[in-house]
């Protein structure tokens, strides 16, 4: 028996999937720099857009509500849903936290945040069982849901509006509050971003997110419980869609019945830009949060740059594009190398 | 000569004369027995009520401003139908509507007549459609990504050239073409050209090869490919034609409302997929007929108008035919699990048995 | 399959037709006054008191105002009274109520126009079908409407809006306009004076006009963009209440407040923090309430042909007393009046 021809098994984690986790690293570490890059152009135009107090505070805000949004339109988009129905769901959390404050005075802060918050689930919860228990593309039940809940909002809502001397001062502050310089609005989405990432890169739970978004046929073969993990990402969209809601209301101060409109097609854009497939099973959490602050900060760029920030949805539109079809070559580059990797140890 | 006695023939078994039917069901209940015809019986039952419940619905006049108003989602809808029956979809038909209201608006300002304007804006139409078209195709994108992203591209670029302002000086003439009705019918004259489209969609997707590749398509892409189905091509020709129709719908739509700006039809495109869907096509592809698409678009357009005219207020319209489209897609799934249950103990049903 | 497809049919046939009954007959706004409407048409049109007011979207606390003083004027002389509208500000959404109301043949439309021209063929073809058309706030086109209900000389509405910025920012510096909607036949009309006016001001430069399309969220965002893209702003005249409304309440909340100075078309009740706080120092207004009470009388006057619209017409409107139709088929409410943190206290809209 000689040892030289022995095979050495490669690890797994070294040449595979390593070489995708890089792949995958420079996908979010992209959007990072064309971020970047955004801010340095436009700050060398017009430095107050960073250095003043205000700039840097409304670059950091702005985006925070969007970042929500996409955080939990991104884990539907993961398992290969879509949830068309959270710009509704926000719209109406954000008249629900004003009419708590209005009905219920004195009512604390974090219990408004609460109940906003499991709101959001529910109705994130009838989406994810229409679509589980029924089996119906998640496209056309998000679809009739955003209707639906865009209807009781404006039934509901009518043509009132929550004025901001109706909710508390101290609520209305924590749209403009900062803490060590960062806004309140960032924290509360860098927190949900973090524990979010967290649990989709380390824990089971997380990666059959991924095994479901990339063949559902194989993870239900699997043995994985696709119906409940299905359930969950619905769920916790609705639930950030609550959550985002009350950040809304407390930001803006005045909530009527467009609050929210046409929400979803920016959160799933904002995705898309990210990194996160549309067909599911790749990208991450924080390629999302990327894409919404990208676009959040490219709409207030193109002001000080001259551009009239009417051409702003024409450059994300060519950002979507753009990242699809980067996707697309970094998909076929992949695949390639996999075949070749494959033939490499076989031949 | 040797006579062979050929056996006497055996006692013919009692065999009934086999008919062979083209079809498992009788033409009266393939036609009447559909999801289409569902939704049409639903139509009449909604138009008789309308009539009986809400004062003055039943007039010429509310006829006439009903078709007016569902006809750019009428014509979005015939080709939104081939699209999705290929299992595809098309999200930037309504950015392309005012794409189109605002190419027109502005060629027509800058001079030129309203015919050539019109064929230009068509052209934008074709040029949009294209570029979805070879990127699904050519590129092998998901078409939900691609059109979310033209979608936006289109809007941007619309609503880039005009700003917020808005062009509303268009000559009497076409603006009242666009709004005439026939006579004392009350039916507009647009339908006209409506009905002709209507027609040629229902026949090149029912009764030619080209449509029955469409279908071919959306029930199994490879089977059709090698099958002879050429359906790169075919997908390409249809995102081509919708974003024409598209184009068409915008410059009807600038004529009638006598006002082209960046976000004329802003969220048209949901409500064309959802009198798509309702009427019977389905979002996986494979299924689906053009007078059940037309149902479905007058459907959700009489309850509109009815429900307008009874002074309900838009929200109330909104949750109807959100509620409508969740049924119409839950209803055929919960059919499909109460028939597997009734199938599973033992029968076989469906063609193939021959003793009734 | 055959039986499944019966007894859905029926089912959705039941749910759709108990929708149908349900919204006619309990919700929606007004369900009744379709009713009143369609008997009283029948007879001479001067029995048709059933008028409904068109703003320029719902949601607007600046409309809200001017329809309660509608409603009021409308219950004094015994008619019925409507609102509707659409939730965005634009020339197409209004078009559709038009149609609307012109298959229900009400009385009169009140509308405050998105858009001098693209409302014409509608409001037109209303008027064919024997409703009567009263602009009032935002004008049309002269021809296609009956009577023009102005709340005060688009002149004189500039110049108070102009002297009360240059008082504020000590006659010299840039400033900027923070408008509704590019459309709107008022706002346009405003600005361009306002531009004539600033003839006379040499030293103050208009930097900038942004669009806020009375949509709040996008008026606080272009309050904030306008303080970014020009750090040398002193100050911004905002002709409408959404936006003033919100442009305060980014200024109250950002390093700017005090420096940059805001004036402008506010209503009392949405001002008054930001006058108490020093966020603003001065706005004007009229009392839209009159506007919209005055603006029902002068449709009630034309429906039962007290007047016709011509100049030197005469008509009583109410509390208001008598009015004269100015040139143009205009009426003419008032003169603007000045709030600050004087005054505010005594009114309440």
């Amino acid at each position: 028996m000689s040892t030289s021809t022995m095979f050495t098994p490669t690890e797994p984690g070294t040449t595979f999937s390593s070489r995708i986790g890089g792949l995958a690293k420079a996908r979010e570490t992209g959007i990072l720099l064309a971020l970047l890059l955004v801010i340095a152009v436009t700050t060398i135009k017009n430095p107050a857009f960073l250095f003043s107090s205000d700039g840097f505070r409304d670059l950091l805000l702005t985006p925070s509500i969007l970042v929500v949004v996409a955080i939990g339109e991104a884990m539907v988009i993961i398992t290969r849903n879509v949830d068309l129905s959270v710009g509704s769901i926000l719209g109406l959390s954000a008249y629900l936290t004003g009419r708590l404050f209005i009905d219920f005075p004195g009512i604390p802060i974090l219990v408004v945040f609460a109940i906003g918050i499991i709101f959001g689930a529910l109705l994130g919860l009838i989406n994810g069982a229409l679509v589980a228990f029924a089996r119906v593309p998640s496209l056309v039940i998000t679809l009739g849901t955003l209707y639906i809940y865009r209807g009781i909002n404006l039934a509901w809502t009518g043509s009132d509006r929550i004025d901001p001397s109706e909710m508390p001062a101290a609520f209305l502050r924590l749209g403009t509050q900062t803490i060590l310089g960062i806004p309140v609005l960032t924290v509360i989405a860098a927190a949900v971003l973090i524990v979010g990432a967290w649990y989709m890169k380390n824990t089971r739970g997380g990666r059959e997110f991924y095994a479901i978004g990339s063949d559902p046929s194989a993870a239900d073969l699997y043995g994985l419980k696709v119906t409940q993990r299905v359930l969950a990402a619905f769920l916790v969209s609705g639930a950030a869609a609550g959550l985002a809601g009350v950040l809304y209301a407390a930001r803006y101060g005045t909530v009527n019945a467009q609050a929210g409109l046409g929400l979803e097609l920016e959160a799933v854009g904002a995705a898309v830009i990210g990194g996160v497939a549309i067909f599911g099973g790749s990208g991450t959490l924080w390629g999302a949060a990327f894409g919404a602050v990208l676009l959040f900060t490219i709409n207030r760029a193109l002001p000080v740059l001259g551009i009239p920030d009417f051409w702003q949805r024409a450059v994300v539109g060519v950002l979507i594009i753009g990242a699809i079809v980067l996707d697309r070559i970094l998909a076929l580059r992949q695949s390639r190398k996999l075949i070749e990797a494959r033939d490499q140890d076989h031949g | 000569m040797a006579s062979v006695t050929a056996p006497a023939p055996a006692p013919a078994p009692d065999i009934k004369e086999q008919r062979y039917l083209d079809h498992g069901q009788p033409l009266w209940r393939r036609i009447l027995l559909t999801r289409e015809m569902a939704i049409i019986a639903l139509l009449i039952a909604v138009i008789i009520v309308a009539s009986a419940v809400v004062p003055r619905f039943g007039t010429t006049v509310t006829l006439g401003f009903l078709l007016l108003d569902v006809t750019p989602i009428l014509l979005i809808a015939l080709p939104m139908t081939l699209v999705i029956i290929t299992g595809e979809i098309d999200l930037s038909v309504a950015s392309m509507v005012g794409l189109s209201s605002v190419i027109f608006g502005v060629l027509h300002q800058a001079g030129l007549s309203i015919p050539i304007a019109a064929l230009l804006a068509l052209g934008v139409g074709a040029i949009g459609g294209t570029i979805n078209g070879l990127l699904v195709t050519a590129v092998g994108l998901p078409s939900l990504a691609v059109t979310i992203g033209t979608l936006a591209l289109y809007r941007g670029l619309a609503v880039g050239i005009l700003g917020t302002t808005a062009i509303t000086d268009f000559p009497r003439y076409w603006t009242q073409l666009a709004k005439d009705r026939m006579g004392d019918t009350g039916i507009p004259i647009v339908m006209i050209l409506v009905a002709i489209l209507a027609v040629i969609f229902a026949v090149v997707l029912h009764f030619t090869p080209f449509g029955r590749g469409i279908y071919a398509i959306g029930l199994s892409a490879e089977a059709a490919q090698f099958s002879g189905v050429r359906v790169k091509r075919t997908k390409l020709i249809l995102f081509v034609v919708i974003g024409i129709i598209s184009a068409l719908a915008g410059i009807y739509y600038t004529l009638r409302y006598g006002s082209s700006r960046g976000d004329n039809a802003t969220g048209m495109e949901l409500q064309v997929i959802a009198a798509v869907l309702l009427g019977g096509v389905s979002i996986f592809g494979g299924r689906g007929a053009i007078h059940g698409v037309i149902g479905g678009v007058l459907l959700i357009g009489v309850l509109a108008s009815a429900l307008r005219l009874a002074n309900v207020t838009s929200d109330v319209i909104n949750i109807i035919t959100g509620v409508l489209l969740v049924l119409s897609v839950v209803s055929s799934s919960v059919l499909a699990w109460v028939q597997s249950r009734r199938a599973r103990p033992g029968a076989a049903q469906g063609a193939g048995t021959s003793a009734k | 399959m055959k039986f499944g497809n019966k007894l859905r049919t029926v089912a959705v046939v039941a749910i759709a037709s108990l929708a149908l009954a349900a919204g006619c007959g309990g919700g929606g706004d007004g369900g009744g006054e379709a009713a009143p409407g369609a008997e009283a048409s029948a007879p001479a049109e001067d029995a048709n008191l059933a008028i409904t007011f068109l703003p320029k979207n719902l949601g607007n606390p600046y409309f809200d105002v001017s329809a309660k003083g509608g409603e009021a004027a409308v219950k004094e002389f015994g008619g019925t009274f409507a609102e509707v509208g659409p939730a965005e500000a634009t020339p197409d959404a209004q078009v559709s109520y038009i149609n609307t109301l012109t298959q229900q043949q009400v009385g009169a439309i009140v509308i405050s126009a998105n858009d001098k021209q693209a409302v014409c063929d509608a409001l037109t073809e209303a008027r064919d079908a024997g409703v009567k058309v009263v602009t009032f706030d935002s004008d049309t086109n002269p021809d296609c409407r009956d009577l023009y209900v102005n709340q005060a000389t688009a002149e004189g509405i500039a110049k108070v809006q102009i002297d009360m910025i240059a008082e504020q920012i000590g006659d010299s510096g840039e400033i900027a306009i923070l408008s509704a909607s590019a459309n709107a036949t008022n706002q346009n009309a405003w600005i361009e004076l306002m531009k004539k006016e600033l003839a006379n001001h040499p030293n103050i430069k208009l930097v900038d006009t942004v669009y806020g399309n009375d949509k709040d969220q996008e008026s606080f965002d272009k309050t904030a963009a306008l303080l970014q893209s020009h750090p040398d702003l002193k100050g911004i005249i905002s002709p409408t209440t959404v936006g003033i409304a919100a442009a305060a309440r980014y200024l109250s909340t950002s390093k700017a407040k005090g420096k940059v100075a805001l004036t402008g078309l506010g209503t009392p009740n949405q001002m008054r923090e930001y006058v108490k706080d020093g966020t603003v120092k001065e706005f004007a207004l009229w009392n839209p309430e009159d506007l919209g009470y005055l603006s029902a009388f002068a449709a009630k006057a034309i429906i039962t042909g007290e007047i016709k619209g011509d100049e030197g017409d005469k008509f009583t409107a109410g509390k208001l007393g008598e009015k004269t139709v100015g040139a143009d088929k205009t009426v003419l409410l008032g003169d603007p009046f000045k709030f600050n943190k004087d005054n505010i206290d005594q009114f309440d809209f």
